[in-house]
């Protein structure tokens, strides 16, 4: 599904990303760990497409597709899914419209018909439980006033009316107490099929005990210096990462 | 609820920026007495609107242009104006009668003076260039007694209403652009509203410059006796030139005890190309009296177009426990120039005045809100609340806040809020994250954001207002 290869990027002429190979096949969640500033962050970043971080060399394939060469549109339309570290907050935007906006872009992305106003409606009381989320949230402004926990549980909502092929997780379980953590990731276990495939980056081997990963990557100083499966998650836990480099 | 409004992708361009092929009686450019009197003698007016005209044409020739706005304006040539452009075919009695031509312009432009009309509910006045074209509904409203005519027909058949509010509330010599239009006003529109009389529709006038090197100066009077309630909607639009044209309308609004009058405007003369060539320069001056107690005015404006805007909707709050309201969303882009708000003047007792002003400025323009609020020395407990918001996209844009307050009374209370904004890449790139893209992204940020002020809109106006701000704006961004 995604082919990552000898990936560089930079920001602001600081090269971050310095060779990154990774592959994600359909079915399978990777979790990519490693200390603060190793790249993890730019890396979501740039699969996305986010501008301000420039590709120096390198290349992504998404099912097929040069990923780089698409707009962040284009590749959220082809399932590209980003639940940010940092929600932004949108003065005067209901989440209701928002979300109405960002499917049927999505779906005109596909060449389909926009969702009818009913459908729709059906479709965010159904995903608003799935997170267990007030449904006041909705009537409100995108992030507006949100906390830090109903932000995150905001983008796994969105997620979950978005349907990706792609998710990746930047950081959703920093800033959750326990129980919020466990709503986020049963949320992000119930969305999950043979068909789709999720990378989730973090700091803490706890999100881990919820969200099973098939890989655990080691990122540090730009580069993937491990790979490994869930017991690895652990052994970060226990040793850190100073026994890697 | 304008919440549940899908976005549509609008084309890019100036969608009103057509011209149509009809037959034109225009006179000659140029200003003099002379032509005053041969647009007066046209119209065939009484010798009292006549003595009007001279009287400020006389006075307008005293006066210089006002230079105090923050407003770049090229010298005008007044010379080289025509005061006077008719579409040939004069009076029609019925819709049969209007020149298919016009009425197909009617219909690029979304108002079918038709049966859609019937459905919606709006009677609709049409002015194209100087002359009224076909006033709908009429027949409808008389029988309540509402009169909601073209201004010279006012003039006509009911000559004592007019003389006795036109220049009531703008005095021909206010100030230089309302001398101008007193001396040189070719149409408009008229609507008296009788006592205890809530009008069931939306009264719609829709003003749209055609001919070439024209001026359009209408005339809007509104009178709404003790008791009643209107809501007066005015539209306008002009096709592409290169060069610039000139509009300087007056409207007078007259709100007597226990009225209410509602007046929103969605303006959006053409704004000039991205270079900054052509566009209407638009000098407009609104001015409404709060005339009896417990009276109500409320301006709403969405102003988009025009390449230069100078124009302040003010109400004088004379009656006591009188109310007004200013809600304004105004849009500047590439090289257009606007500087606009209001005016509160507070003379009665337990008056209260609420201004909400929005700017969005994008390209290279310049965007200033200027706002008045004045309490008289016996305007007892008066309120005002003032909120400016200013919304920048990109960074060689300009918005100003100029409030003035002149408080002469110790019991008022008044407020004034201001901020500034821009709209992040962080923000555009989560709403392009999630499959928008940037155009549609700052459409809908932007709708977000003036929302409150196109909520007071009538439903049908709002939905045309949003995709109005998103046009503006396209390539703005990126």
């Amino acid at each position: 599904m995604l082919e990552i290869k000898n990936l560089h990027a930079s920001v602001n002429g600081k090269e971050i990303l310095k060779g990154i190979d990774l592959t994600v096949n359909k079915g399978e969640v990777h979790a990519i760990m490693g200390p603060n500033g190793s790249g993890k962050s730019t890396l979501a970043s740039v699969i996305t497409g986010n501008p301000a971080f420039e590709v120096t060399k390198g290349k992504i394939t998404y099912e097929g597709q040069d990923l780089l060469e698409m707009a962040p549109e284009q590749r959220a339309g082809a399932g590209v899914f980003l639940s940010f570290q940092y929600p932004v907050e949108i003065p005067g935007v209901s989440m209701v419209n928002f979300m109405r906006a960002a499917i049927n872009e999505q779906r005109k992305f596909r060449g389909e018909e926009p969702l009818s106003a009913s459908d729709f409606l059906r479709l965010m009381r159904e995903k608003k439980e799935l997170v267990e989320m007030d449904s006041q949230l909705t009537s409100r402004s995108v992030n507006e006033g949100f906390s830090g926990g109903e932000k995150k549980r905001n983008e796994i909502f969105q997620m979950a009316m978005l349907n990706p092929k792609l998710a990746i997780l930047d950081e959703t379980d920093s800033g959750l107490d326990i129980d919020a953590l466990r709503i986020v990731a049963n949320g992000v276990n119930k969305l999950k099929t043979p068909e789709n495939a999720s990378i989730v980056i973090t700091h803490y081997q706890r999100l881990l005990d919820y969200i099973v990963p098939d890989f655990v990557h080691v990122l540090y100083d730009g580069k993937i210096i491990k790979t490994g499966y869930k017991t690895l998650a652990l052994e970060l836990e226990e040793k850190g990462y100073d026994w890697l480099k | 609820m304008s919440d549940e409004i899908i976005y549509e992708v609008t084309q890019n361009d100036y969608k009103y920026g057509f011209t149509t092929d009809i037959e034109t009686e225009i006179i000659p450019p140029g200003l003099s007495e002379d032509v005053v009197r041969l647009i007066s003698k046209k119209k065939d007016e009484p010798e009292w609107l006549l003595d009007f005209r001279l009287k400020a044409y006389r006075h307008w020739k005293t006066l210089k242009m006002p230079d105090w706005a923050y407003l770049d304006i090229p010298p005008i040539d007044f010379q080289a104006i025509s005061y006077f452009a008719a579409p040939r075919k004069n009076a029609p009695k019925s819709l049969d009668e209007v020149d298919p031509e016009l009425l197909k312009t009617f219909d690029k432009l979304g108002i079918p003076l038709e049966e859609q009309k019937i459905l919606s509910g709006v009677a609709v006045d049409a002015v194209m260039d100087s002359v009224s074209v076909k006033t709908t509904f009429r027949e409808n409203l008389a029988e309540m007694g509402i009169i909601f005519c073209s201004f010279s027909e006012a003039v006509r058949e009911h000559p004592d209403l007019v003389q006795k509010y036109l220049a009531s509330v703008v005095p021909y010599a206010d100030n230089y652009f309302a001398a101008l239009n007193s001396a040189v006003f070719s149409d408009g529109s008229f609507a008296y509203i009788p006592k205890g009389v809530r009008c069931p529709m939306e009264l719609s006038t829709y003003f749209r410059i055609n001919a070439a090197n024209t001026g359009q100066f209408e005339r809007t009077l509104i009178v709404a006796e003790e008791g009643s309630y209107v809501s007066y909607l005015e539209g306008c639009t002009a096709p592409m030139r290169d060069e610039n044209q000139l509009h300087a309308a007056v409207v007078e609004i007259v709100v007597l005890k226990d009225a209410e009058v509602k007046y929103s405007t969605v303006q959006n003369w053409y704004p000039g190309d991205k270079d900054g060539n052509g566009g209407v320069y638009n000098f407009v001056t609104k001015r409404g009296i709060c005339k009896g107690e417990n009276s109500r005015l409320s301006w709403t404006q969405v102003e988009t177009g025009s390449a230069i805007t100078w124009k302040y909707p003010s109400t004088i709050l004379m009656g006591d426990n009188s109310s007004a309201e200013f809600y304004s969303v105004a849009v500047t882009n590439n090289h257009q120039q606007a500087d606009t708000g209001t005016k509160m003047i507070h003379i009665g007792k337990n008056t209260s005045s609420h201004i909400l002003s929005k700017g969005i400025s994008a390209g290279q323009s310049n965007n200033s809100y200027r706002g008045l609020v004045r309490v008289n020395p016996k305007a007892e407990n008066a309120r005002n609340f003032s909120q400016c918001d200013s919304l920048l996209l990109g960074d060689k844009c300009g918005a100003h806040t100029f409030p003035y307050m002149e408080v002469n009374n110790d019991t008022a209370i008044i407020e004034h809020e201001a901020t500034t904004s821009k709209i992040s890449e962080d923000q555009i790139f989560y709403c392009n994250q999630r499959g928008i893209d940037t155009e549609t992204a700052v459409g809908l940020i932007v709708n977000g954001y003036a929302k409150e002020v196109l909520n007071k809109l009538p439903m049908e106006f709002a939905v045309e207002a949003q995709k109005l701000l998103q046009i503006t704006l396209e390539g703005s961004v990126g």
